[in-house]
């Protein structure tokens, strides 16, 4: 807790609360100076937190990874590339084993998404006072560290798979194929056309839906229950021990959650563009 | 918790970066690694065709040196043989040989005692007429007794 005067409620609220630009309501443009002014900032605003720690780990994914790959040599690799090889190779098979198709964006979709969303998981394991405090000092805000714990972040990505899937659907099937896979199934009747559109469209929209929420919702309540936990931390040298064996314990589950987040992530994309490719059954 | 365009922002970036991991780092991870595993697969491709080689080698070997043992015996068992029958041979023409020379010898011995035999016979005739010449003091017509000298010649 940055200071005693704050209360419980504010202290969660100040974790939960985006760094947010866009046009204040004076006119001017600036940073919002709570989740309140933030929110009437509409459409045409940026989450600068979520925006800066995503391309900065996303730099890191790709600087790394760039790094080995650049040298990558084919006969003995050193550390670095072994470890790339070994995501690549971890990737490729989940890859080939759910995407039957020849397509070179896929596997490297895949991995950029496994990678990019375990570190933005990742940073869910820094104490959540450390960069918050440090950035209030620095005279930031708000500063939220965790960017798959914004739905901006989660659903912009989750939006792009969706456009994917529409446009090799269409690539594949066609405009008119496409269609007909919307309103002649489940049920192949012509009258059935409306209930037939009502439950594809329905199982196409829950796919941009539950790959993006199902990620924030994770990683969301997982930021929470680390905010609670530290909120024991000020409430005696008793709830500071049992916080801390909790948060402990609550970090080594986490590693698995975080991890296990970015493969889901990962591998039902893979799962919806090769729902994508097919063109008969399903 | 609201939407707004860091939606957009978070869109580009994960364009950009899915694009750059295409172009610029799986093919060349890929890569190598397929490099590497054929290079592997070929290593051990050779290794097993050494292991034939050397194994056909081994047979090879065994089947040579048998079949040279076998062709020196066969070599030995010959010489053995040719060796018996040069001997055969040199044992046949030294008796052969032997015979021939007994035979040579006798001969000459046969013409040595006929020509001494009529040496003596000139001589003995000689010696007889002479003889008789003594007795008879007188001079024996010798082509008068021509005959009755060659038959007693020839009786001695």
């Amino acid at each position: 807790m940055s200071s005693g005067t704050k209360t419980t409620a504010d202290y969660i609220q100040h974790h939960l609360t985006n760094l947010t630009y866009g046009q204040l309501p004076d006119g001017s443009w600036g940073f919002a100076h709570s989740g309140a002014e933030a929110a009437q900032m509409g459409f045409w605003s940026v989450n600068v937190d979520s925006m800066v720690w995503s391309i900065v780990l996303g730099l890191v994914f790709a600087i790394v990874f760039r790094t080995a790959a650049a040298s990558a040599t084919a006969g003995v690799p050193g550390g670095l590339q072994n470890f790339v090889e070994m995501v690549v190779e971890f990737i490729d098979e989940t890859t080939q084993s759910i995407f039957h198709y020849k397509n070179d964006l896929i596997a490297p979709l895949a991995m950029t998404i496994f990678v990019w969303v375990f570190l933005m998981n990742l940073m869910d394991l820094v104490p959540v006072d450390w960069i918050p405090e440090l950035a209030v000092l620095m005279g930031i805000s708000h500063m939220k560290v965790v960017p798959s714990t914004d739905p901006n972040i989660t659903m912009a990505m989750a939006l792009s798979v969706f456009a994917l899937i529409i446009y090799y659907s269409i690539k594949r099937k066609g405009a008119i194929g496409f269609l007909k896979e919307l309103t002649l199934h489940p049920f192949p009747s012509i009258f059935a056309i409306p209930v037939n559109f009502l439950l594809e469209f329905v199982s196409l929209i829950a796919k941009p839906l539950s790959l993006g929420l199902r990620l924030f919702g994770n990683m969301y309540a997982g930021e929470m229950i680390f905010i609670l936990i530290a909120l024991m931390f000020g409430g005696g040298i008793g709830f500071f021990i049992f916080g801390g064996v909790l948060q402990w314990v609550w970090a080594v589950f986490h590693v698995l959650v975080i991890t296990l987040q970015a493969f889901i992530f990962a591998v039902l994309t893979i799962v919806y563009l090769a729902q994508a490719h097919d063109s008969e059954e399903h | 918790m609201n939407l707004n365009a860091t939606l957009l922002g978070q869109s580009i970036t994960f364009v950009i970066f899915v694009w750059f991991c295409m172009k610029y780092i799986w093919p060349m991870v890929g890569s190598a690694m397929r490099e590497r595993q054929e290079a592997i697969a070929a290593g051990l491709r050779a290794s097993e065709e050494a292991d034939q080689k050397l194994a056909s080698a081994a047979t090879n070997a065994e089947t040579e040196l048998a079949a040279a043992k076998a062709e020196a015996s066969s070599i030995i068992e010959q010489a053995r043989g040719r060796a018996n029958q040069m001997v055969e041979e040199a044992k046949d023409e030294a008796r052969q040989e032997g015979m021939r020379l007994l035979e040579a010898a006798r001969a000459e011995i046969d013409q040595e005692m006929n020509r001494a035999k009529e040496t003596l016979r000139g001589e003995v005739a000689t010696l007889v007429i002479a003889g008789a010449e003594r007795v008879i003091e007188d001079n024996i017509d010798a082509s008068k007794h021509e005959a009755m000298l060659t038959k007693l010649a020839a009786e001695l």
